[in-house]
Order: structure tokens, then sequence, then C-alpha cells
């Protein structure tokens, strides 16, 4: 069984919701990525959302897109960041969800890219720039060899394309709780409950939400409506701050990694 | 032949698409219906010519170039005159077009992107005239670059909206429009400026450039009696040579020719010639050549010209290259800039540094044209905008008598 249903079906029995933390290959070093991995379950994340760094990522604000200008300055290629994934399997079991460009996918060639990710152990892929529609001819390829392709869903899909993403969702959806891009938000939605309650009626596979959760009490409101909780920038900007001053950038991430999943863990 | 390009899903070919992030999905489709409405609306297009002709000037006229074509030694060489328009080039006709779309759908905004700065001007000149807000994003090193540019936009009353990031040209500076869009297309236009980007994109700004090539063939009938044999235009995103060729799609005998920007050679990093050296990838939303390395990322461009200094091109000439309908080319910086002086001592005309690459072309021994052939190059726009680059590297500032070269 993918390891990602695996998680989703038994957190699913416990009640619970999964903690999916965010961070990018090689920033600052694959050593840190590397060391976060490999603790990532015992500081209390479920799941493992791992950035490859990109030129060009127009749905990430500022916090992202510097993170991987700094893993490619550091010399990082698609290569080193799969080679990452193999090393962190000694001592990692979380599910591995890449997110990474079609850009990056559609050059390396699709089935390529799948086999590769595949044999360093990913157990799936999230492409921000790749719609439903466009992604036709790739759900079967990826079904075959049981990697999960994940679909996006945002406050202004219209019904028809929900339909679509949940025709075609595996693994979990993408919900992304705000317009725009990826960065941290003082206040979420008003109706972001609704919203995945709404979602969640339609569809048996887990929603989880992200973009602009970026705090312990923001991912415990969140955790009490959707089945996960994912967070990225807030914890690469720890981790750009911890670097810049001195400090272990694998130790700021896992402290407040630690912090979410109590609060994704324990809601109220 | 083509008319019927894009699908409906926005391909030409296996080249356009739509390869955006979900959120901005809600607002292409609004985009791709507004633009359906409005292109069969008759008042639509009558008001946009009515702007065209009183506002920027058109038609264009299209000029024979008698002695270039006889220093040539070939045939004639006619020149699209694009550099009349008001803004000093092309750019006006889709941004016109454009904001027009704007006020129909309602928006209280438009952005755009720029690198040569000549995009920006249209959009904020058009803005201007029609009451809108307008935020123009640019990179660092082009504001640098392209300082008249800038005053004369923030003149118009437009922000300037600073890049840092990457290389903090035009690539950068798209970026920055698309995620600005993302999170405000309730209210705001997203202008741009270029044939490439998810569709609807590619088509729309094709359609708004088209009069190039619909005046030019009216022109040359009345003119020659005859289609041209060659049609020449630089090519950077690919909206100037598109809105030549598209409307001569359709005769078989008119070769077409995109030169692009050869730089200071052909290794990745020193050009930014896309069709001639680059491969099938996706970037800003469609699959086009693209300048990449082999993981997909965007490699570093040069032009001496900012207009082209852009590592991909739009997926419909990409789509004709691949048929080979269409014929590519590269020109250095230095052939661009010999070009640049040559025609603007012999003619009369500065061209801007873009398609002083198309008359480079022509120029080359190798291209010379036989004495009954027709050529026209698109002159896309006027060089003043380059005059402080490419004064301090002829050193055209000291004040010294300049050496005879004529």
């Amino acid at each position: 069984m993918n390891r990602i249903d695996a998680r989703f079906q038994q957190l699913r029995e416990a009640r619970q919701a999964a903690f999916i933390p965010f961070f990018t290959a090689g920033d600052p070093d694959l050593d840190v990525s590397l060391r976060i991995m490999r603790a990532a379950e015992d500081a209390g994340a479920d799941l493992i959302e791992l950035g490859f760094p990109f030129s060009d990522p127009v749905a990430d604000g500022p916090t992202i897109q510097a993170s991987y200008a700094r893993a490619l300055a550091g010399g990082q290629r698609v290569a080193d960041v799969l080679d990452l994934v193999r090393r962190a399997r000694d001592g990692c079991a979380l599910p591995i969800v890449a997110m990474v460009s079609y850009s990056i996918v559609f050059k390396l060639g699709f089935e390529n890219f799948l086999d590769r990710a595949l044999d360093a152990g990913l157990d799936g892929a999230t492409i921000p720039d790749l719609p439903v529609e466009e992604a036709a001819e790739l759900f079967g390829p990826a079904d075959e060899r049981d990697f999960r392709l994940v679909c996006f869903v945002t406050p202004a899909t219209t019904s028809s394309r929900v339909a679509m993403a949940v025709k075609h969702a595996r693994g979990f959806i993408y919900y992304i709780s705000v317009r725009g891009i990826t960065g941290e938000r003082s206040a979420l939605p008003s109706d972001l409950a609704e919203q995945i309650q709404q979602l969640k009626a339609a569809t048996s596979v887990p929603v989880a939400v992200g973009f602009g959760v970026s705090t312990p009490e923001q991912a415990a409101g969140v955790a009490m409506t959707a089945d996960g909780v994912i967070v990225g920038s807030a914890i690469v900007k720890r981790m750009a701050q911890a670097a810049q001053e001195g400090k272990d950038a694998a130790d700021a991430a896992l402290s407040f990694i630690r912090q979410l999943g109590v609060a994704v863990k324990d809601p109220r | 032949m083509n008319a019927e390009l894009p699908d409906g899903a926005g391909y030409f070919g296996g080249f356009g698409g739509r390869f955006v992030p979900e959120t901005l999905m809600p607002a292409l489709h609004q985009l791709e219906h507004a633009y359906e409405e409005a292109r069969q609306d008759e008042s639509f297009q009558k008001e946009l010519d009515y702007y065209l002709r009183e506002y920027a000037g058109r038609p264009s006229p299209l000029y024979l170039a008698e002695r270039f074509s006889e220093r040539l030694g070939g045939g004639k060489v006619y020149v699209k005159r694009e550099d009349l328009n008001h803004t000093g080039a092309h750019k006006i006709n889709n941004t016109l077009g454009q904001t027009l779309l704007a006020l129909r759908m309602g928006k209280k905004r438009v952005i755009a992107e720029t690198g040569a700065g000549q995009h920006g001007l249209a959009t904020a000149t058009a803005a201007a005239m029609f009451g809108l807000s307008c935020d123009v994003y640019m990179g660092d090193e082009d504001i640098r670059r392209q300082k008249p540019n800038v005053l004369k936009m923030r003149l118009l009353g437009t922000r300037i909206m600073p890049v840092h990031t990457g290389a903090k040209t035009l690539k950068d500076a798209t970026n920055e429009a698309l995620r600005d869009w993302m999170a405000s297309f309730e209210d705001t236009y997203y202008v741009l400026g270029s044939v490439v980007g998810p569709h609807p994109y590619p088509m729309m700004v094709r359609d708004f450039q088209s009069i190039i090539g619909r005046e030019a063939r009216r022109q040359i009938l009345e003119k020659e009696n005859r289609l041209p044999d060659y049609l020449v235009a630089c090519v950077g995103g690919g909206s100037n040579s598109i809105g030549l060729f598209h409307p001569f799609l359709g005769d078989e005998s008119v070769r077409m020719l995109a030169v692009e920007a050869g730089g200071r050679g052909s290794g990745l990093g020193e050009h930014a010639a896309s069709l001639c050296w680059g491969a099938p990838g996706v970037l800003h939303g469609s699959k086009s050549y693209i300048l990449q390395d082999e993981d997909g990322q965007t490699s570093p461009v040069h032009s001496l010209a900012p207009g082209l200094d852009y590592p991909g091109v739009g997926p419909e000439l990409s789509f004709l290259k691949s048929t080979g309908r269409l014929q590519c080319d590269a020109v250095t910086d230095q052939e661009a800039l010999d070009a640049f002086r040559f025609f603007a001592e012999i003619e009369g005309i500065i061209p801007a540094l873009e398609c002083a690459h198309a008359i480079a072309y022509l120029m080359r021994e190798e291209n010379r044209t036989a004495e009954d052939e027709i050529s026209i190059i698109c002159m896309s726009g006027r060089g003043d905008k380059d005059l402080f680059e490419v004064g301090e590297i002829l050193g055209l500032d000291s004040s010294e008598p300049q050496e005879d070269e004529g």
C-alpha cells in the first residue's frame, strides 16, 4: 500500500489530522534536510512535503522563492534531491511527497521522473503549475506505479472543476486556503471551515489545507475540520533566520515542527 | 492555413496550453470568455480601430528603403514602420486592445511586466488615456538600462514595481506580475506584453498584433501588385513577428524569417535564441521552445537588446518552427550594433536595437536577395530608448570630431 494512503487511513481511525511540514531540499544544505527528514516523525510530522528547488516558482511567495534560490546557488540538482530522499529512507518511514514544478517534470520526461522518484523513495508529488486538464494523460502512468499525483482546489475553483479534481484525486487533495501565493497570513478566511466541509462532503479522499497557515493556533484551527495541515513558509523562514544567526537550521525546523505537531494532534 | 489555431485548450500543435497554478485558472477562464465575446462584438472592434487610428496613428507606413536596398545590391526592402506609432513601437497595438478589454470587464487596475520598457510604456499610456490605475513590474537591471522609459511611465502616473529577484530582468518581472495577478484578479487585469504565457494570451496578443501584417499585406499589394518573397522580424517573445507573419500564413510563396538574439555566442547564457538553440519546455504557463538546463531550470540569457532578453518564445512560433514554415537564425550583438548605425546613417531612421537584428540579418552576404525579390522588415520600434547604451559603446558622447566612416 502507498505510504500516503496508509498514513491517512491510520490517522482517520485515530480521528486525527495529519501534520505535513514543507521545506526545501538543500536549503541551507543537504545535511540539514537529511537530519530533518530522519527526525520528522519523532517531532510529530505525518508526511513530508519536500520542495524541489526551481528557478521560477510562480506560485510561491518571497520566502520559498528565496529558499529555492539559496538551494540552487548551493549547486543542488534534481539528482542530488533524489539522492537525498534515498539516503533519508535509512531512518525515515514517513510518506514523502515532492513539490516540484512541471517545468522540471516535463524536461525530465514524466515517466522518467516517476521511475526515478519511486526508485528514490518518493510516494507522490504536488505539481503546483499543472492543472487537472493538463495532467489528463499523466494520471494513468502514475496510477500504474502506485504513485500519487495530488490535485489542487482553491476557494475560487468552480464546481465543475472541483468535480474534475475529485474524480482524479489520489493520496490527498491540496486545498489552497487563500488567494494568491504561498506565505504567512495573519488571518485565514472566515469561511474556511465551511469550505473544507463542503469539499470533504464531495470526496472520500483526505483534504489537506495549505498556503497561509503559519502559527500553531492557525494549524489547530484548520485541524478541527481538515484531514491534514500543511505548513511551509513559516518553517522555511525560521530555518533561514537560524542559519543567518549561525544557529542550526535543522534544530529550528524540528522545534517548530514539534509545536505545530502538538497543535494539530490536539487542536482543542 | 492556421487560422483555426489554437484549439480549444490553447494548443498550437504540441505547443501552448495552460500550465499555471489552480489559483489562476478562474482568472484565465474569465479572460478567455470575455475576449471571445469581445472578438465577436463589432462595436469592440470599431472602438479599437478608432483608437488605433486616432490615438496610435495607424496605419503605419510601408516604406521602401531605397538607399538601403541599393547598398545591399539585391531586391527591394520595405520597412513596416511600427516605430512611428505613438509610444514608438508596436506594443501599443496590443495594449490598446487589452486595456479596452479590461474596461469592458469592469477592471479598475491594470498591471504589466516590462523588459525594455516599451510594453510598460504602452500599458502606462493606455491606462492614462482610459483612466485606469497602473502598476508595471520591471527588473532592477532594466530600470537601470532603460531610464527614459522609466521616467516616462512615472510621468504618466504609473507605479514602477522594482523586481530584485533572479537576473532582475524580464523573466523575473513576469514572475512577479503573475504573482500579483493571482491575488488580485478580481479587480485587476494583467496586460501581458507578448505572445507568451498561458492560453488565451498567445492567441489574443497575436490577434491584436496582426494589424501589422494585415496592413502590410494590403500595402504591398497596392504598391507592388504582388506578395513579398520574405518577411523578416526580430523575435524575443515574438509579438511583432507573429503580428507581421500571421496574415501571410496562408500565402505559401511568402517565406518567414525569425531573427533571434545571438548575443555573444551560442553557449548557454550567452544569447537569447530560444528557437534556434533551445528545446521544448514549459515556462510562464505554456509549452514552447525554452532555454533551460537539463534539469528544467531556466538558464540565464543575454542580449544587447533588452526587448529580446527572454529565455522563451511564443508557442505559435514554436509550432511554426516545428513544421518548417518558419526559418530561424540568430544575429550577434555586434552585427546588430553595426546594423543600428548603418541604418541610421543611410536611411535617417534610428531603429531599436531589437529590430536592428532583423536589419543585420538582411545585411549578411549570404542573405542577399535577388534583384526581383521583395522583402518586408518589421521595424518594431525606434531606437531612442537605446541611445545611452549605444552612445556609450560607440563613443558618441565624445567631444572630439567623429571619424568619417561613411
